[in-house]
């Protein structure tokens, strides 16, 4: 209303619609450079995939490209072992990633929430494999586990373990080498949102609950964790899609072996699409990994009764 | 008019004492020392962590410096040569400009959409407004990983398929959403009576925007923005997918390239990872203060 008293002066009688049309048009303006290039780039792409996944569609055999209906579909659903086995590896994945960055990233809060000499220092350094890319945590860990020259070589002439020990090549251990490289990159995710949060607790409510005689467990249970419930929701959810959908890492560390033992779904489809060049079944994938992800997390929302308190 | 904008004034005025009782709690603290957990009980586990996260960046920084042969556990006498090595013969000199190009110019472009976009989600009420929230909420559920068949086709109809725009652009995108609801958040933050106090002042919404809100949002921007150049800075997928031509590739293909070599050369590949880690280290170093500050502001509350 005040700007179209600014814009026209000379018109005091049509204020109102001059300020709905300016407002009305305005918005749209500032959205379009955003929305056209999420339509382009993200909207269009979407729907060729769904284009795709009801076809056969394999660039290396075109006489057999065609319409397929819901067969890939079925394919996946009933006659595929391996997209129930990545399906099964990628829960797993997300699971204990997700669940160990928060414990880890939230007891590292709490800690560096603390005053003590050097705070400064080391949060930055704490914080520091955060900017680390999965192509990079790759190339690091490669060298710590490498049987010859990596650190259990070390540890063996300390007298710890065994020579040539080989965690990545080992179907037994390869998981939670996979596991440890991640933690190390991810947990500062975690750190870095939950301390944001918690700076803005009110330091009035430890107080009363300090006079009221709660300990630091109780405190923590009854006003730090309730205080950090939505930051925890939030970032726990973007996480978990966020390491579904991750191939870095994976993709370079083990390269889904050994023996397809570390194939999350993205990577089957990657490997699917781009090395065998089945578009239209990796399509199909794409489109059943996409649904149980915004299942899944629709589900999550529902149940932990996210921002359930103030709206 | 103005005696209205001044209206608002005693409330920023009333605001001011918050900050003085966390002080004195700080006082009364100190005061009371058995209400902080034991000095112990905080540097045990945060050493322990540390050291956690110190030893893959010394392997890394061992393996680049020491000699080759070497197994020493100190990197002693330092030598230069796989970095020599890396940055002439393996193309990290050509990587790095292409990664820097492709860093900057999706953080400049994020930043300057999410910054529109998220200024309209803040400060207006239009019909697709709900819509195009759930559908930024929606793209970040849709796997990069899985896009990378469909956004090919695109770039080739496009013919920018081996042109640094692709990766950019891809980026970008798959960049926004996030960064425009951080944004709006932190837009939201502003007080909107700020701005119109300076709209009746006689500045239009853009001057008004410039002068009064931009300079509030630096928190808030230097974390998007840094977001954006870190990730793109470090995704790998667009660039191997998109970028065909070893000129035009990025650091984070050349480390794969290296990786995935025959006879894998652990210096050169240390050596490497040293160049590829350095620029994100030092633009985190500058930014963890805002970015902590920066989340507390927008995404948290937002």
């Amino acid at each position: 209303m005040a700007i179209a008293h600014q814009e026209r002066p000379a018109r005091p009688k049509r204020p109102r619609r001059r300020a709905g049309s300016t407002s009305r048009c305005l918005p749209y303006l500032l959205i379009a450079p955003a929305g056209l290039l999420m339509l382009g780039f993200i909207a269009y792409p979407m729907l060729s995939v769904l284009y795709y996944s009801l076809r056969d569609h394999n660039a290396t055999k075109p006489w057999r490209n065609g319409f397929a209906g819901l067969d890939n579909f079925r394919e996946i659903l009933t006659d595929d072992p391996f997209f129930w086995d990545t399906l099964a590896f990628s829960a797993r994945w997300v699971f204990v990633e997700v669940g160990l960055q928060l414990v880890f990233g939230l007891v590292l809060a709490l800690l560096i929430n603390q005053t003590f000499v050097g705070r400064g220092l080391a949060r930055a350094l704490v914080f520091s494999p955060w900017a680390v890319s999965g192509v990079l945590t790759s190339t690091i860990w490669l060298l710590l586990y490498n049987p010859s020259t990596g650190l259990s070589r070390y540890l063996a002439d300390a007298g710890i373990g065994e020579y040539g020990t080989s965690v990545l090549a080992d179907t037994g251990t390869v998981f939670w080498g996979a596991v440890v490289a991640e933690l190390w990159r991810g947990v500062p995710f975690f750190a870095i949102l939950i301390l944001a949060d918690l700076q803005s607790v009110s330091k009035d409510l430890y107080e009363a609950a300090g006079v009221d005689g709660a300990g630091r467990l109780r405190r923590f249970w009854h006003i730090t964790l309730p205080h950090l419930r939505d930051a925890i929701v939030l970032s726990t959810l973007l996480r978990a899609v966020w390491e579904f959908n991750n191939v870095d890492l994976l993709y370079t560390l083990t390269g889904g072996g050994p023996a397809g033992r570390t194939t999350t779904l993205p990577l089957y489809v990657a490997q699917t699409g781009i090395d065998g060049n089945e578009f239209g079944y990796a399509a199909a994938l794409t489109t059943v990994a996409f649904v149980i992800l915004l299942f899944c997390s629709i589900l999550y929302l529902r149940l932990s009764k996210f921002g359930g308190d103030d709206r | 008019m103005t005696t209205v904008s001044l209206g608002h004034d005693p409330r920023p005025a009333t605001d001011e004492p918050p900050p003085a009782p966390p002080a004195g709690g700080a006082r009364r603290r100190r005061r009371r020392p058995h209400d902080e957990p034991p000095r112990w009980q905080v540097l045990l586990p945060l050493g322990l962590y540390l050291l956690f996260t110190l030893i893959p960046f010394y392997w890394m920084l061992l393996f680049a410096l020491r000699e080759p042969g070497s197994d020493s556990l100190v990197p002693w006498p330092v030598t230069g040569q796989h970095f020599e090595k890396v940055w002439t013969e393996r193309g990290f000199d050509t990587y790095f400009v292409n990664s820097v190009r492709v860093g900057v110019a999706t953080m400049l472009m994020t930043m300057l959409v999410a910054l529109s976009g998220g200024y309209a989600l803040a400060r207006f009420r239009f019909r697709l407004r709900m819509p195009f929230m759930l559908a930024l909420l929606c793209s970040q559920f849709i796997p990069g990983a899985l896009m990378l068949v469909p956004l090919f086709e695109v770039f080739r109809e496009l013919r920018l398929l081996n042109s640094l725009w692709s990766v950019i652009l891809a980026e970008t995108v798959f960049q926004l959403p996030l960064s425009m609801i951080l944004i709006s958040g932190f837009i939201r933050n502003v007080p909107a009576s700020l701005e119109e106090a300076a709209w009746v002042d006689g500045c239009s919404r853009l001057r008004g925007f410039l002068a009064i809100v931009l300079p509030l949002l630096r928190p808030g921007l230097v974390a998007v923005g840094s977001f954006a150049f870190v990730h793109s800075w470090n995704h790998f997928l667009f660039a191997l997918m998109f970028l065909n031509s070893n000129d035009k590739q990025t650091i984070p293909v050349g480390l794969n390239t290296l990786i995935g070599s025959d006879s894998v050369d652990l210096g050169a590949l240390a050596a490497g990872g040293v160049v590829a880690a350095v620029p994100v280290v030092i633009v985190f170093a500058f930014i963890q203060r805002w970015l902590i500050t920066g989340f507390s502001a927008g995404a948290v509350k937002g």
